[in-house]
């Protein structure tokens, strides 16, 4: 079997988000990148599935959609253990587009893993479509995944409890928080062989896009809170309809 | 001229960065308050290949730069002064001088498993009254022919009990003075070898310090490193590479410190308005700052030049005493902003307040530091 995990480059987490002037796409000056962190619990459970199944997972294999830029987050993805990446370059332009990029290169991996969402966009659309281009069975809100060597065991969390699923290859699993413990640190050994590991520039394929963004907006700031002390409790209908005008 | 780290180096940073925020983090104050020993944080970060970072992947080392090594002590040190002490005597003393000085058979020996971190090292040097004075060499190493016959007492001695392979510095021929000392590579559990009580110490206090007693202990003479007579220069020249590693490990508990006290200047209100809108504490934060960048800025530097190939003894002693200088000043400051918070433990702050007192101490004094660095200017 050989397994395709799709890596996201997203903002960390703890990044300023901020938008260029007429607030119609996101400023990426200063930007730190990241490993989609859904996608990067996915490579640390196909890492896992690899090391547990000698010789039955041939290889891991990572693709994103992105210029040059993203390749500091596929380096890192190599040295978290993937045998190879696969960058298609062009800027992801909506999810429609990145699903139609992957569709070319995922077809011959048997196993193809997908984050729920993205850290950045969150449009949790790219599994879902990639499936349908595939023509591929597919199965979402995945949290474990067991390979016994010919068959896979899902399991996902449905509401009030949970599935255990027998599931045949070919799959894309869209997978979520659980799916592994914890991401994997890559050791130094890791981050020294990811220098020599191949890194595949593929050029893009006709796609259309289906998304146009109009603008974005900032939430608004967290507005100041007012403490009332036992005395007023009585008054607090009234400052909930008066003043914050909540009610 | 370029200011930038390379890839590598920033993934190593966001290794260190991340074992230290989501795993040293967890039982850190704990492990301090009983004085215990990060047994299997060292496995993992052994694992991690942390134990042999710059040695060469010939000797099953991670192969990296000393800047990888700066960046990964101070991200270390901004959670765990005592973890990182261990990592620092492992590398920069040990594998270092086994590395750089050692025989192709001590190597293949004793720098490989130390390398994979499938053991410890420590290193032997300050004695009861030879701390600063390295010189005054107390423990004799008598040349008896086919081996050395040790006796005397050293003190201070971080990994002491849970590292299995020593470097001992000891006299050989006492009337040569500092040019009669020899340096050895030595296992602990041979026979003659003794530990003095766990030292209770105020910070670094899960790190595992020792006295050890030699009682007629035979090395073989294999087991010497580099010509007779070389130990004193052996010893200085890997303090120069050492202090890098404290330095950054300074640097990490100042850095640390800096970073607390900024989160909480946001959060913590007081007349009115987050502290940090207060001139008194956001000046305080902007002195520490300035502080905490020179410091790694000395650390890199000196990184850079000895990853250059390029003299660097003077430079370590300046990121040092800077370092460890500013890392009391800043934590102390730290627990200030916290105010009584950081007089609890709770905070973080008040431990790396104790910590960064021993960054002052140990591997040479500010004072010692100081003495090289006029020592080359008045040359």
């Amino acid at each position: 079997m050989k397994i395709l995990v799709l890596i996201g480059n997203v903002p960390d987490t703890t990044t300023k988000i901020k938008f260029n002037a007429d607030k119609t796409a996101f400023d990426a000056s200063g930007v730190q990148w990241i490993i989609n962190p859904w996608d990067e619990l996915a490579l640390t459970r196909a890492m896992e599935l690899k090391e547990a199944n000698a010789g039955k997972v041939e290889s891991v294999v990572v693709a994103n959609v992105g210029r040059a830029i993203t390749e500091g987050t596929l380096r890192k993805a190599l040295a978290v253990g993937a045998d190879e990446a696969i960058r298609v370059d062009a800027d992801p332009l909506d999810a429609f587009y990145v699903a139609s990029q992957l569709a070319a290169v995922a077809k011959d991996y048997e196993l193809v893993l997908a984050g729920i969402e993205a850290a950045d966009y969150n449009s949790a659309a790219i599994g879902g479509m990639l499936a349908e281009l595939l023509d591929r069975k597919s199965i979402s809100a995945v949290s474990g995944i067991d390979f016994d060597g010919d068959s896979l065991k899902v399991s996902r969390e449905i509401d009030g409890g949970s599935q255990s699923l027998k599931m045949e290859l070919p799959l894309l699993a869209i997978v979520q928080k659980g799916i592994a413990k914890e991401p994997r640190i890559p050791a130094m050994r890791g981050i020294m062989m990811a220098r020599k590991k191949p890194l595949n520039v593929l050029a893009p394929v006709e796609a259309e896009t289906l998304t146009a963004y109009n603008s974005f907006e900032m939430p608004a700031p967290k507005a100041a809170c007012k403490m009332i002390n036992e005395e007023q409790a009585g008054d607090v209908i009234r400052l909930l309809h008066e003043e914050a005008k909540v009610l | 001229m370029n200011f930038e780290f390379t890839e590598e180096q920033l993934m190593i940073q966001q290794a260190a960065r991340d074992y230290a925020q989501r795993e040293l983090i967890k039982d850190v104050i704990e492990r301090d308050n009983k004085a215990e020993f990060p047994t299997e944080h060292v496995k993992n970060l052994a694992d991690l290949g942390f134990m042999g970072i710059m040695v060469d992947p010939k000797y099953d080392g991670s192969g990296m730069d000393g800047i990888s090594y700066v960046l990964a002590m101070e991200e270390l040190s901004k959670v765990d002064g005592s973890a990182s002490v261990i990592v620092s005597v492992n590398n920069s003393l040990v594998c270092f001088g086994l590395e750089e000085y050692g025989s192709e058979e001590i190597k293949e020996k004793y720098l490989k498993p130390l390398a994979r971190g499938e053991v410890l090292g420590a290193f032997l040097l300050s004695e009861p009254e030879a701390g600063s004075d390295a010189t005054m060499q107390r423990t004799t190493a008598e040349d008896k022919g086919d081996y050395y016959l040790v006796n005397g007492t050293k003190n201070w001695i971080t990994n002491a009990n849970c590292a299995s392979t020593y470097i001992l510095i000891a006299q050989t021929h006492p009337e040569k003075k500092h040019k009669g000392i020899n340096a050895f590579v030595i296992e602990k559990n041979t026979p003659g070898i003794t530990l003095g009580p766990h030292e209770d110490k105020m910070g670094m206090r899960s790190s595992d310090t020792h006295s050890v007693m030699f009682n007629d202990v035979k090395i073989p003479k294999e087991n010497r490193i580099g010509e007779d007579g070389f130990g004193f220069k052996f010893a200085m020249k890997v303090l120069e590479g050492g202090r890098i590693g404290i330095a950054a490990q300074a640097l990490g508990l100042a850095s640390g410190a800096l970073e607390r006290a900024t989160a909480y200047a946001k959060e913590r209100k007081a007349f009115g308005t987050e502290i940090g809108n207060h001139q008194a504490i956001a000046f305080k934060l902007s002195d520490m700052a300035v502080k905490v960048e020179n410091a790694r800025n000395l650390c890199v530097k000196a990184a850079w030049l000895k990853d250059q190939g390029k003299p660097y003894g003077v430079a370590s002693a300046m990121a040092k005493q800077y370092a460890a200088d500013i890392a009391m000043e800043v934590t102390t400051e730290a627990v200030q902003i916290f105010g009584g918070y950081g007089y609890t433990k709770e905070y973080h702050v008040e431990r790396l307040m104790r910590e960064a007192k021993l960054t002052q101490i140990y591997e040479g004094t500010s004072e010692i530091q100081k003495i090289v660095i006029s020592r080359d200017l008045l040359r």
